[in-house]
C-alpha cells in the first residue's frame, strides 16, 4: 500500500476519494481543536477581583517623620507615601515602571529609588535617572483628620 | 515532505534513525481470535497519560493545604473555565485506568501471556497495578472533602494492622497520630512525585520488556499454527496496529468528555476532624472487596485480632499472585490450577464487591 500522494507517476486521485479524505481530516483537526481549545482556556486564569477601590487611609498623621517615606497598601498593589523635608505628603505609585521591583524612598537622596537597576524618580514620580522608560503614578493626598486618605487621580 | 526527509536525514546521520526505529518496522502483532485483548494493555498506557496530563493542569490551581485544598478544588470546579472539565476527566479516567489495569491483568492470565520467558513483565505489571492504587488511594484525599478524610483515617488504621511495623507505617502515612494537614502533604507529595517518578520507570521496564520477548500468542493459538503453518497470521504493529490503537484511544477520549460532561465528579463537603463520620460511607469500587471482606471476619479468631488475620491474608494473597508465573512449569495441570485461581478471584473480587456495594 502506498500512501497517497507519494508517486506523482500515479494518476491524480478521484473527486470521492479527496472529499472523503477532507472530510476525515477536517474532521480529526476539528475534534483536535475541541480538544485543545478547554485546555487553553484552563491554563489562563480567571480575572481577581481587585479588591480596595480607588481610595484608601494610608497612614496616621504622625506616623511618618518628616524626610522619610513608607509602603502602604493600594488594592492588590503597593503604593510609596513620603513625607518630605518640607512636611508635605506625596503618594505615588510604588511599582517601578522598569521591571516590576517595588521603590523606596531614599532621605540621603531626598529622591525614590529603585534597588533592582539603580532606578531613580523624583518626588513627583518623574523618572529621573537610570532605565525606568515612564514616570510613577502618582496618587492625590488629603488629610482628613488624622488620617492620610490617598485616592487615584480622575483621568482627565 | 521535503523538511520532514531532511530532518530525518539529518537525525538519521547523527543517531542512526533507522536503527533506532528498526524495531517499530519489524515488530508485529498476532492476529487471532483473543486478538482484541491485546487492546487493554495500550488502553491502560493512553488513560495514564490522560492522568500525566490533566494531573499537571490540576496543579496549576490546586493548592495541598488543609486549609486550602478544598478551596482551592472548589475554585477549580466553579470558576476556573472548563476546570470541571480538567477535574472531571482526571477522576473519571483515574476509575477506568484501574479498571483496565485490572482487566489486562485478567487477560494477560487467561491468555496465560506470563509464562516464559515473560515472568518479570507480569511481576512488574503486577507492581504496576499496585502503584495505580496507591496513586488511587493518595489522590482521593487531595480534595479534603469528608469523604476522602474519613477513607484515608480507616485505610490507613487498617495499615496499622500489619504485625510489628503496622504501627510506624501508619505514623509514617499520616505524619503524625492523626489524619491532618501533615497527611495531606504526604499524600499530596507521594501523589505527585514519588509515585509517578516510580511509575515510569518501571513503566519503561514494562514496555522494554514487552518489546524485547515479543507479542505472546496464547497456547491453543500457538498450538494450532505449529500444526498448520500457513494459519499463521500477523500484522505489523506499525501502522496497522498502531492506528487501531489510536482509534481505540480515541473513543475513549470521547467517552471521558462525555462521561464528564454528563457525571461532572462531585466534590461533597470540606473535612471537619471532629463530624462524625457520614452513614453508608465506604471506600471506592476497587478496594470494596477488600473492605467487605475485612468486614466479615469476626473481631477475634482465637487468640488473633480478626483484622490482624485478614490484613495478612491479603498479604500472603497478593505476594503469591505476584509470584504466580513462577508456579507455571509449563505442564497442563499447573496450568489449569493457576486458571482456576484466576476464576475463583474474579468470581471472588465481583461477588463481594456486589455484596460491599447492597450491604447497608
Amino acid at each position: 500500500m502506498n500512501a497517497p500522494g507519494v508517486d506523482i507517476s500515479q494518476p491524480p486521485l478521484p473527486l470521492r476519494r479527496r472529499l472523503v479524505e477532507l472530510l476525515l481530516g477536517g474532521g480529526l483537526l476539528a475534534s483536535a481543536a475541541s480538544f485543545l481549545y478547554p485546555i487553553l482556556r484552563y491554563i489562563v486564569p480567571p480575572p481577581s477581583a481587585d479588591l480596595g477601590g480607588d481610595t484608601v487611609v494610608a497612614g496616621k498623621v504622625g506616623d511618618l517623620k518628616p524626610n522619610s517615606g513608607r509602603i502602604f497598601r493600594f488594592g492588590s498593589k503597593p503604593g510609596l507615601l513620603v513625607f518630605t523635608a518640607d512636611r508635605e505628603y506625596r503618594a505615588l505609585s510604588a511599582t517601578c515602571t522598569h521591571l516590576d521591583c517595588t521603590v523606596q524612598y531614599r532621605d540621603d537622596l531626598h529622591q525614590v529609588w529603585c534597588a533592582c537597576h539603580n532606578g531613580i524618580y523624583d518626588l513627583n514620580g518623574r523618572n529621573v535617572s537610570g532605565p525606568p522608560p515612564r514616570p510613577l503614578e502618582s496618587y492625590e493626598v488629603h488629610v482628613q483628620g488624622d488620617e492620610i486618605v490617598v485616592t487615584r487621580r480622575q483621568k482627565a | 515532505m521535503r523538511l520532514a526527509t531532511h530532518v530525518r536525514d539529518w537525525l538519521d546521520e547523527r543517531f542512526g534513525w533507522d536503527e533506532l526505529t528498526h524495531f517499530l518496522r519489524k515488530k508485529t502483532v498476532p492476529v487471532h481470535r483473543y486478538s482484541y485483548w491485546y487492546f487493554l494493555g495500550g488502553m491502560t498506557l493512553f488513560l495514564f497519560l490522560v492522568q500525566v496530563l490533566t494531573g499537571i493542569l490540576l496543579l496549576l490551581y490546586y493548592r495541598p493545604t488543609a486549609n486550602e485544598a478544598f478551596e482551592s478544588v472548589q475554585y477549580v470546579m466553579t470558576r476556573v473555565p472548563f476546570g470541571w472539565l480538567i477535574r472531571s476527566v482526571h477522576s473519571w479516567a483515574a476509575n477506568l485506568m484501574i479498571l483496565f489495569a485490572f482487566a489486562h491483568m485478567f487477560s494477560v492470565l487467561f491468555l496465560r501471556a506470563y509464562r516464559k520467558p515473560r515472568e518479570l513483565t507480569w511481576v512488574s505489571g503486577m507492581v504496576l497495578l499496585l502503584l495505580a492504587m496507591g496513586f488511587g488511594f493518595s489522590g482521593y484525599l487531595l480534595p479534603w472533602n469528608t469523604l476522602a478524610f474519613f477513607a484515608t483515617k480507616v485505610g490507613t488504621d487498617i495499615v496499622r494492622q500489619v504485625p510489628v511495623v503496622g504501627h510506624w507505617l501508619m505514623i509514617f502515612l499520616r505524619g503524625g497520630e492523626e489524619v491532618t494537614g501533615a497527611t495531606l502533604s504526604r499524600f499530596f507529595g507521594l501523589h505527585v512525585a514519588v509515585l509517578p517518578g516510580i511509575t515510569t520507570m518501571l513503566l519503561l521496564v514494562h514496555l522494554l520488556l514487552v518489546q524485547r520477548f515479543g507479542i505472546s500468542v496464547p497456547p491453543g493459538e500457538e498450538a494450532a499454527w505449529r500444526a498448520r503453518p500457513p494459519e499463521k497470521r500477523e500484522m505489523p504493529f506499525f501502522p496497522n496496529f498502531l492506528l487501531r490503537e489510536l482509534m481505540a484511544w480515541y473513543v475513549a477520549l470521547g467517552v471521558l468528555g462525555a462521561l464528564a460532561a454528563l457525571a461532572p465528579w462531585e466534590l461533597g463537603t470540606k473535612a471537619d476532624a471532629f463530624a462524625p463520620a457520614p452513614a453508608g460511607i465506604k471506600p471506592e469500587w476497587y478496594f470494596l472487596w477488600m473492605f467487605q471482606t475485612l468486614k466479615l471476619i469476626p473481631a477475634k479468631l482465637g487468640p488473633l485480632d480478626g483484622e490482624m488475620v485478614g490484613v495478612l491474608a491479603f498479604g500472603v494473597a497478593g505476594l503469591l499472585w505476584l509470584l504466580l508465573p513462577f508456579f507455571d512449569r509449563g505442564d497442563g495441570r499447573n496450568a489449569r490450577w493457576i486458571a482456576g485461581a484466576g476464576v475463583f478471584a474474579l468470581v471472588y473480587m465481583a461477588s463481594m464487591s456486589v455484596y460491599g456495594y447492597l450491604a447497608p
